[in-house]
């Protein structure tokens, strides 16, 4: 494993965006940054901003109104980037899939590398997700 | 000196500054960490850090803007590479704010508003720190008669004990060069805050890597000016712990203090930092320092 991959599977920035979700998983989301489970032991660190950030964490189902958003995000990372979908209501519409607004799983609008099923996700999972995503992109190498 | 060694010794410098200070911001990441009761990353996430954005792929909102990166790590170089060679302080100083403009005017030359205002506080901030900077030099210079880095290393003794007050300024003036609380208006330092990120909003990927790398290269060039306090006579090794106490004080100062707003930090700035120099040349001159 060549110093690039290892720096970047050390290295992972978050944007966590939420597409009109129940809140729960975003609730989970933050517990993994708090001091409990202290994420930036593994150099995560939750950015704002898209420009700098490597892995996009997505709550919440896709719907018309989101979609543009979430493709002009996912647009904004540059590569090498991740998706990963937290939450059972993110990858399949989970119980919102009958909505007449909802289109269902984020993977209708964007790329979906990582799915972490769970209404709500643990934080474990969240955390387990991430390392998933990581090896992926230590596996392909971009 | 001839000339081998002269860049033998830059050489050094710029290899040396940036592995020192990437280290530095490795412990300073770890030591908030344990004073918020987390553990914190491992020593070496800065470097992790960097390498990564250096991986990732360049995307850019404007050419002027990649100009203004490159600038500033170009100018904040060869500012250290004249502390290294021992040139004249107030040529250095004057390098280093150079380079360090070249951070808001590469923010300001993009439209997003959130570069915008933090272009701005950047340019407040600089208003607080620059003068402290560069009034620091005159008490030095009247002291040891020049403003030249060689002067102060062959003056006989220590500087600290006739020029303290200076000294407090300047790590004043320290915690505004890092942009650490209470002084960190411009930045955010933490890209999830109002401004997620300020002047570097707009960077990314290896641009954002140079700027970092920049960071380095001047928290270790400030340190070593408040390292210049005791490096004369024969405990010169003291200098780098003073100036590591230094930086201690700093960062237990931004774990416990919020952040003040421009207009406060300007007055804090101007009324302790340039107050303190100025109590110090009085009492220079009064010989009682
Ligand atoms: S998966 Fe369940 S808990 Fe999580 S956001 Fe969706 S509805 Fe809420």
């Amino acid at each position: 494993m060549g110093i690039m991959n290892r720096a970047r599977i050390k290295s992972p920035w978050l944007l966590h965006f939420d597409c009109g979700s129940c809140n729960g998983c975003d609730i989970e989301i933050l517990a993994a940054l708090t001091p409990f489970y202290d994420v930036e032991r593994f150099g995560i660190v939750n950015m704002g901003n898209p420009k700098h950030a490597d892995v996009l964490l997505v709550t919440g189902p896709a719907n018309h109104r989101n979609q543009r958003v979430l493709s002009n995000l996912y647009e904004q990372m540059p590569e090498p980037r991740r998706v990963i979908v937290v939450g059972t209501c993110g990858c399949t519409g989970g119980v919102f899939h009958n909505c007449p607004n909802v289109l269902g799983g984020i993977d209708r609008v964007i790329p979906v590398d990582v799915y972490i099923p769970g209404c709500a996700a643990r934080p474990e999972a969240i955390i387990d997700g991430v390392v998933l995503a990581l090896e992926s992109i230590g596996a392909h190498g971009k | 000196m001839n000339t081998g060694w002269l860049i033998g010794t830059a050489l050094i410098a710029v290899i040396a500054a940036p592995l020192i200070g990437g280290w530095l911001k490795g412990i300073d990441r770890r030591l908030t960490a344990r004073m918020q009761g987390r553990w914190g990353p491992p020593l070496l996430q800065p470097f992790y850090d960097v390498i990564k954005l250096f991986g990732k792929n360049p995307m850019v909102a404007g050419r002027t803007q990649t100009v203004f990166a490159y600038a500033f790590l170009g100018l904040t170089v060869t500012a250290v590479v004249f502390f290294a060679l021992r040139q004249d302080l107030l040529m250095l100083l004057f390098i280093l704010f150079f380079g360090s403009l070249c951070l808001p005017l590469g923010a300001l030359s993009v439209k997003s508003p959130y570069s915008q205002l933090g272009g701005h506080r950047e340019l407040l901030r600089f208003l607080a720190y620059e003068p402290i900077l560069l009034l620091a030099a005159v008490p030095i210079a009247l002291k040891v008669d020049g403003f030249s880095i060689t002067a102060i290393l062959e003056h006989g003794e220590p500087l600290l004990p006739g020029l303290w007050l200076t000294f407090i300024a300047l790590l004043i003036a320290l915690a505004m060069v890092m942009r650490k609380s209470p002084f960190d208006v411009s930045s955010s330092e933490h890209a999830h805050q109002e401004l997620v990120g300020g002047v570097v909003t707009e960077y990314s990927g290896p641009y954002l890597a140079l700027i970092e790398l920049g960071h380095w290269y001047e928290m270790v060039l400030v340190l070593s000016v408040l390292g210049l306090f005791w490096a004369a006579g024969s405990l010169w090794w003291l200098s780098i712990i003073i100036a590591l106490l230094g930086w201690l004080v700093i960062l237990l100062v931004d774990n416990i203090s919020a952040r003040l707003t421009w207009s406060s930090m300007l007055r804090f700035a101007w009324g302790a930092g340039i107050g303190l120099i100025a109590l110090n040349i009085v009492l220079i001159h009064l010989g009682w320092m």
